[in-house]
């Protein structure tokens, strides 16, 4: 057949794009050729409004970011904000964060699965991920009256120390998790379909991964051991035993291997950290006002998608001079290109959704 | 600069790079700085690609976190540049950071960091989207978040917040 090229627009209302993210393809019959993601779409300037809010007043708008991991935004910004101030939190506070960050990561990557098995076809796993994830919202609900957005930490530590009916609520959480994770794997792991459908596709070699700036699960399924946790650990992690999950093929299929495993890992951090919880005081002590002294800083953390770091910086007043937030969407969806030369148009979905993408983190 | 080497000394990757780069390009005015344990340091723009090109093949800086955009309107000293540009790199797997800033006054043309970090490409699109900096020599300096036609660039200090009207 002569070779010729079209053009093909996926989205930005096409329903496996999770957002309004538009995709320009250049396809030569099936085959994809190039990808040109347009982003913008959700815009909404956050990063302008931090320069005309106070440090307090910014908490709330970092939950809009990735809004399938409220807690995580909030924590990176957090921890940005304390070492720029010098604010020490109290060890029971850096636990029950851990705690809450991990359960964000649970439900994260539980509605991760259900997505990116719904977009290859296997629509029942939908609903298991998402019943699972429903439990997690409950605990949220309990502890800060809210689900998705939640706001759930404040400069200094947490808004409220966990009572007795909490904890009793995440560990039957934690109970029934691994039980229905058998479920989903017996659904997909050994499905021929499913791994017909992601096995060998969007292959990406480790060191291109590496300089287009891949991080989280997707940068681990191609063996990279980089795991902000591990390696510059934050928030006391260090006192938590836990393991990097690591792929071997960078393929659609370890990316899902890697999240499955790290959902069991993140179950082994929370019960640790419950069982070790610490006394004392959950919250520091912070001025009403909070003034920083001119500097600047950079952190950044582990969220359920990538590295998602803060660069603030302060002009001594008590709004930031600049805040710039790095992303892990924005910057792993640039290799969504190299991953998806060579292959199908219906590839497109799957490492798309393998790459676990969040517009609303994308387009700030 | 000894009592910057002194205030590097437990972390003996850092000042190892602290050590190279004064010693590869010395008079060359880089200003470094050590603060809550980050290192940064200040380099003239027009040498920007060469130290780069040193930190990513010598000193083993090998990704790049983020590229960030600054503008000093309101906070510069009389003479100073208006715009700043921050380059977050990373060493890994040894785990070290290093930011390197590099002033940009405006109409200035500043070089486009994509064939050393391929990282870099969206992220200076987005400082062009928003501050105006161009990148001389970047493959498709184009807006990305705002529309094509968007008059004006929302991050600069003079932008109103509630947008023009």
């Amino acid at each position: 057949m002569a070779f010729k090229e079209i053009e093909l627009n996926m989205g930005p209302q096409h329903p496996s794009t999770h957002g309004v993210l538009r995709l320009k393809l250049a396809v030569d019959n099936e085959v994809v050729l190039r990808v040109e993601p347009v982003v913008g779409y959700l815009h909404r300037g956050i990063e302008k409004l931090c320069e005309h809010h106070t440090y307090f007043q910014i908490t709330p708008y970092t939950d809009r970011l990735d809004y399938f991991a409220a807690t995580q935004n909030n924590l990176a910004y957090l921890l940005a904000v304390e070492k720029l101030a010098g604010i020490e939190v109290p060890k029971r506070g850096q636990y029950i964060r851990v705690i809450l960050a991990e359960l964000q990561r649970l439900a994260s990557h539980l509605a991760w699965i259900g997505f990116n098995a719904n977009d290859i076809g296997a629509m029942s796993v939908l609903l298991y991920g998402f019943a699972e994830r429903e439990g997690i919202l409950e605990i949220f609900e309990e502890y800060i009256g809210a689900r998705l957005t939640i706001h759930s930490l404040r400069i200094g530590g947490v808004p409220h120390d966990l009572d007795a009916k909490i904890i009793s609520m995440i560990l039957a959480a934690l109970d029934s998790i691994p039980a229905r994770l058998k479920d989903i794997e017996m659904l997909l792991s050994d499905n021929r379909i499913w791994k017909h459908r992601t096995q060998g596709v969007g292959v990406i070699p480790a060191d291109e991964a590496l300089a287009l700036g891949l991080t989280g699960p997707a940068l681990r399924a191609a063996g990279v051991r980089w795991d902000i946790r591990k390696n510059i650990p934050y928030s006391s992690y260090e006192d938590f035993d836990f393991d990097v999950p690591l792929g071997t093929n960078s393929d659609v299929y370890d990316r899902y291997l890697v999240r499955l495993e790290e959902i069991r890992q993140s179950v082994r951090i929370i019960r640790q950290a419950i069982a070790k919880l610490p006394g004392g005081e959950s919250r520091a002590t912070v001025p009403k006002i909070l003034k920083i002294p001119a500097g600047e800083v950079f952190h950044s953390i582990e969220a359920p998608k990538g590295e998602l770091g803060f660069y603030i910086q302060a002009n001594g007043s008590e709004k930031p001079e600049r805040v710039k937030i790095k992303v892990p969407s924005f910057i792993n969806l640039q290799s969504l290109e190299r991953m998806c030369r060579g292959y199908l148009i219906a590839d497109v979905v799957a490492i798309l959704g393998s790459l676990d993408i969040v517009l609303g983190e994308i387009d700030k | 600069m000894p009592e910057m080497r002194e205030q590097l000394n437990n972390f003996p990757i850092l000042q190892n790079v602290f050590d190279k780069l004064s010693r590869t390009f010395p008079g060359q005015e880089l200003v470094f700085s050590f603060d809550r344990q980050e290192l940064a340091v200040r380099v003239p723009k027009e040498h920007l690609l060469k130290i780069l090109t040193f930190l990513k093949d010598d000193c083993g800086f090998n990704t790049l976190s983020d590229v960030i955009g600054l503008d000093n309107l309101n906070i510069r000293k009389e003479g100073e540049k208006r715009f700043a540009i921050l380059y977050q790199l990373y060493m890994f797997p040894a785990v070290q950071r290093l930011r390197v800033r590099v002033e940009i006054g405006e109409n200035e043309v500043a070089d486009s960091i994509v064939p050393l970090y391929p990282a870099a490409d969206w992220a200076e699109r987005e400082i062009y989207d928003m501050f105006g900096i161009r990148f001389a020599h970047h493959p498709n300096l184009r807006r990305i978040y705002m529309d094509d036609e968007w008059d004006g660039f929302p991050l600069r200090k003079d932008y109103p917040l509630e947008g023009k009207k």
